[in-house]
């Protein structure tokens, strides 16, 4: 055949350039370089084939699935290898129950939960098929943009919000794209907190913050606001829910401090710099935002 | 009644057009409104300009009408216009204007604390010197009190230099 014949030819040096997917190949004869011919290589280079599956028009190929199972020579790449009867037999299955200690009334003693339960409700008319969109992605996958003009120690002024007015250190953006910003406390009252970037007015006056490392663990879920809410049995006075009053923990002292202390040691060394972040942001008679460089 | 006139070698300071804030000199009248004016020390080219965009200064170069731009620069450099420009208080009022535009908020704050500073050791002075004046009788204060007010006014300009300095960088 003239297949036999040609790799001898080509194996030594030739290389085919596009022979990547060009489809429209034909002759079933032109198999990729034999490793017999390839006598000096010891390893042959995996060249891909082109289609075997010449096109009739588009989309539509001479040949079926099975057809081309067996042209591709499918039977003989497998690459896994066959489950075993007693791998079969040991496959772990997922925990289909739980077990739960029974609480309430009845206490001590335990009982068993399904993991998965059956659905409580079958919708008489099944749900319409929502069109495909695309780009709409949840608000974790949001792509996070923080202006130009702040930079980790930047100087802000917090517009709203219990502490408006006031003058507050930048330290990072937290990954909901609120900015986490400090007082410090002992210059303002403004402890570790969350601000808003579209509600805070950067200026230009910086404080180095490059070697002042901020705990891991200061994240949004440790400034989220806690909402304990059990609906109880009786509806009486139970409409304030239970923590309406904020406490400050010792968690949030110990951080304070820990952040703080090293960027106070930076505020130390720009004169005036204490004094300033004391005082407040206001306006007066002929002060105009506008003409106002901050 | 006027003091300064348009004349050739007037040099005119322009307030408004693209080429407002520079110095120019004027070589010749074109008409009633425009005047061939040249600024060769100062970045404008030779051009006509309309009067109205033009501020007479009280520097005077000496050239001939259409002197060319040489000359002009010759005479402006002789006469040092740039430095006595920078010298005078018209100029020093603009720059003045400028460094405020450009304060930022540090700068406002650091400007408010000195100039507090400064307005009550003044009149921390001036109580002192009302409270001797009604004490004494007006009789021998009249003479001191020149002296002491002249005092704090300059402790208190030198130390709002440096900190006017600040803002400016």
């Amino acid at each position: 055949m003239a297949g036999e014949k040609k790799p001898g030819e080509k194996a030594p040096g030739e290389k085919k350039p596009g022979k990547k997917k060009t489809p429209g190949e034909k002759k079933p004869a032109e198999q990729k370089a034999a490793p017999k011919a390839a006598g000096e290589k010891k390893k042959w280079v995996k060249k891909h084939h082109a289609s075997r599956n010449p096109v009739l028009a588009r989309g539509i190929g001479r040949y079926s699935r099975s057809a081309m199972y067996a042209r591709k020579a499918l039977y003989k790449r497998k690459y896994t290898a066959p489950e075993t009867k007693i791998e079969k037999k040991k496959k772990e299955k997922p925990r289909a129950t739980i077990t739960k200690p029974v609480g309430g009334d009845k206490n001590g003693g335990s009982r068993v939960v399904k993991i998965r339960k059956m659905p409580r409700y079958y919708p008489t008319e099944d749900v319409p098929r929502k069109l495909l969109s695309h780009g709409k992605k949840p608000f974790c996958q949001h792509k996070r943009r923080l202006r130009a003009s702040i930079t980790p120690g930047t100087v802000l002024i917090l517009l709203t919000g219990r502490h408006r007015g006031k003058r507050v250190v930048f330290l990072k953006q937290l990954a909901t794209g609120l900015l986490l910003v400090t007082g410090p406390l002992a210059i303002n009252r403004v402890p570790l907190r969350r601000a808003h970037q579209k509600f805070v007015i950067a200026t230009s006056t910086k404080v180095d913050i490059s070697g002042v490392k901020i705990p891991k663990h200061l994240t949004d879920a440790y400034f989220k606001k806690k909402r304990l809410r059990k609906p109880k049995h009786q509806e009486g006075e139970i409409f304030d829910t239970e923590k309406e009053k904020y406490e400050l923990t010792e968690q949030r002292k110990v951080d304070q401090k820990a952040v703080d202390s090293q960027v106070l040691a930076q505020i130390k060394k720009v004169p005036q710099l204490r004094g300033y972040l004391h005082s407040t942001f206001c306006l007066s008679n002929g002060v105009y935002p506008h003409k106002l460089v901050f | 009644v006027f003091k300064r006139f348009v004349e050739i070698g007037r040099v005119a300071f322009i307030s408004f057009g693209p080429h407002a804030g520079k110095l120019v000199a004027i070589v010749d009248v074109i008409d009633q409104n425009r005047a061939l004016v040249d600024g060769p020390c100062s970045g404008v080219r030779r051009q006509a300009m309309p009067f109205k965009c033009m501020q007479l200064t009280d520097f005077v170069l000496k050239f001939p009408h259409s002197a060319r731009q040489k000359c002009v620069r010759l005479a402006w450099q002789k006469d040092n216009i740039n430095e006595k420009w920078a010298a005078t208080r018209w100029a020093k009022k603009i720059e003045a204007r400028e460094k405020k535009a450009k304060m930022t908020d540090f700068d406002r704050y650091k400007v408010m604390k000195a100039k507090k500073m400064r307005n009550r050791i003044i009149k921390h002075e001036m109580k002192k010197l009302q409270k001797m004046a009604s004490k004494k009788g007006k009789k021998p204060e009249k003479s001191e009190k020149p002296e002491k007010s002249g005092k704090p006014e300059k402790a208190k300009k030198s130390e709002k230099a440096p900190k006017a300095q600040k803002a400016q960088k």
